[in-house]
């Protein structure tokens, strides 16, 4: 972690614990264990009744009913106050008549912000960039990805990534290239010659030892 | 807080939680009962103790006579 003029500055690692938290949030002072048990999705964004993360609120409260078929839970987070929070998402409902079901993190210290490296002082020193960390079950962070300020998400691909962590968690497979549900997994390479010569005899369908995939 | 208001008076969410302890006694299952999000219900229940109204013994939660009397 290093300190700047904007905060501490650094990244978590993936498949480690994901950084401990206490927040005021939209939803009341939540602590990162009290989502245990099911995944969560934490994303920020630069700040509150800006458009581009007006546009990406919407479309979160979309696809939220998907992600709670997938056991994932949702937190948002901005350096904002929390009675900005309230006046913002209530200003959606009143203007688009959707209601975020969602809470959001009120970071105005900083703190989470810091820990999870969502600051980019080359891009502002005042806002979060639009980053998404997966966290576990267990709150191993799982997978993270960083947007600048002037890309709004794509839902459809946070969609893909937690179908592909669970699968690979219940599976123990890996997904190839733009692997969606229902496309066939990769098995995992062996790490042993008699390994090798075992895999192609396995049944599955190969392109040589290495590269071996199967349907779930 | 999320479920004692500033004026001491309880939000309908603490209510519910309230009201399914009289049936349950972890996160787990009151969470069902008072239709909340498990999350909401583990911080809930920090406030709530907080503020007297639910005593915690080795995890299980029950009603305390100020939460009781809330209903």
């Amino acid at each position: 972690m290093i300190e700047t003029e904007a905060g501490p500055v650094g990244l978590p690692r993936l498949n480690e614990p994901a950084p401990q938290f206490e927040a005021v949030t939209t939803h009341g002072t939540l602590k990162l264990s009290d989502f245990e048990g099911r995944w969560l999705i934490l994303f920020s964004h630069p700040a509150d009744f800006t458009p581009v993360c007006t546009t990406e609120f919407l479309a979160f409260t979309e696809i939220f009913p998907d992600l709670q078929k997938r056991g994932t839970d949702l937190l948002g987070l901005s350096i904002d106050s929390v009675f900005s929070h309230i006046a913002w998402v209530r200003n959606i409902e009143e203007k688009t008549g959707i209601k975020i079901p969602f809470p959001v993190i009120a970071d105005l210290n900083k703190d989470v912000a810091g820990k999870y490296g969502m600051l980019m002082p080359g891009e502002s020193k005042t806002e979060t960039s639009r980053c998404v960390f997966f966290i576990d079950p267990k709150g191993i962070l799982r997978a993270m990805i960083y947007y600048p300020l002037s890309l709004g998400r794509n839902m459809q691909e946070i969609l893909r990534v937690i179908d592909a962590l669970q699968t690979a968690t219940a599976n123990g497979v890996a997904t190839p290239a733009n692997w969606v549900p229902g496309d066939k997994v990769i098995v995992p390479a062996p790490n042993t010659q008699e390994g090798a010569e075992e895999r192609m005899k396995a049944g599955y369908e190969c392109t040589d030892w290495y590269l071996c995939k199967k349907d779930l | 807080m999320a479920c004692v208001n500033p004026d001491g008076t309880v939000t309908p969410s603490a209510i519910a939680i309230l009201t399914a302890l009289r049936s349950a006694d972890t996160a787990e299952l009151i969470a069902p009962l008072a239709d909340l999000p498990l999350f909401r219900v583990r911080s809930a229940l920090r406030e709530l103790v907080a503020a007297g109204l639910v005593a915690v013994d080795d995890g299980h939660h029950h009603l305390t006579d100020a939460g009781l009397a809330r209903l």
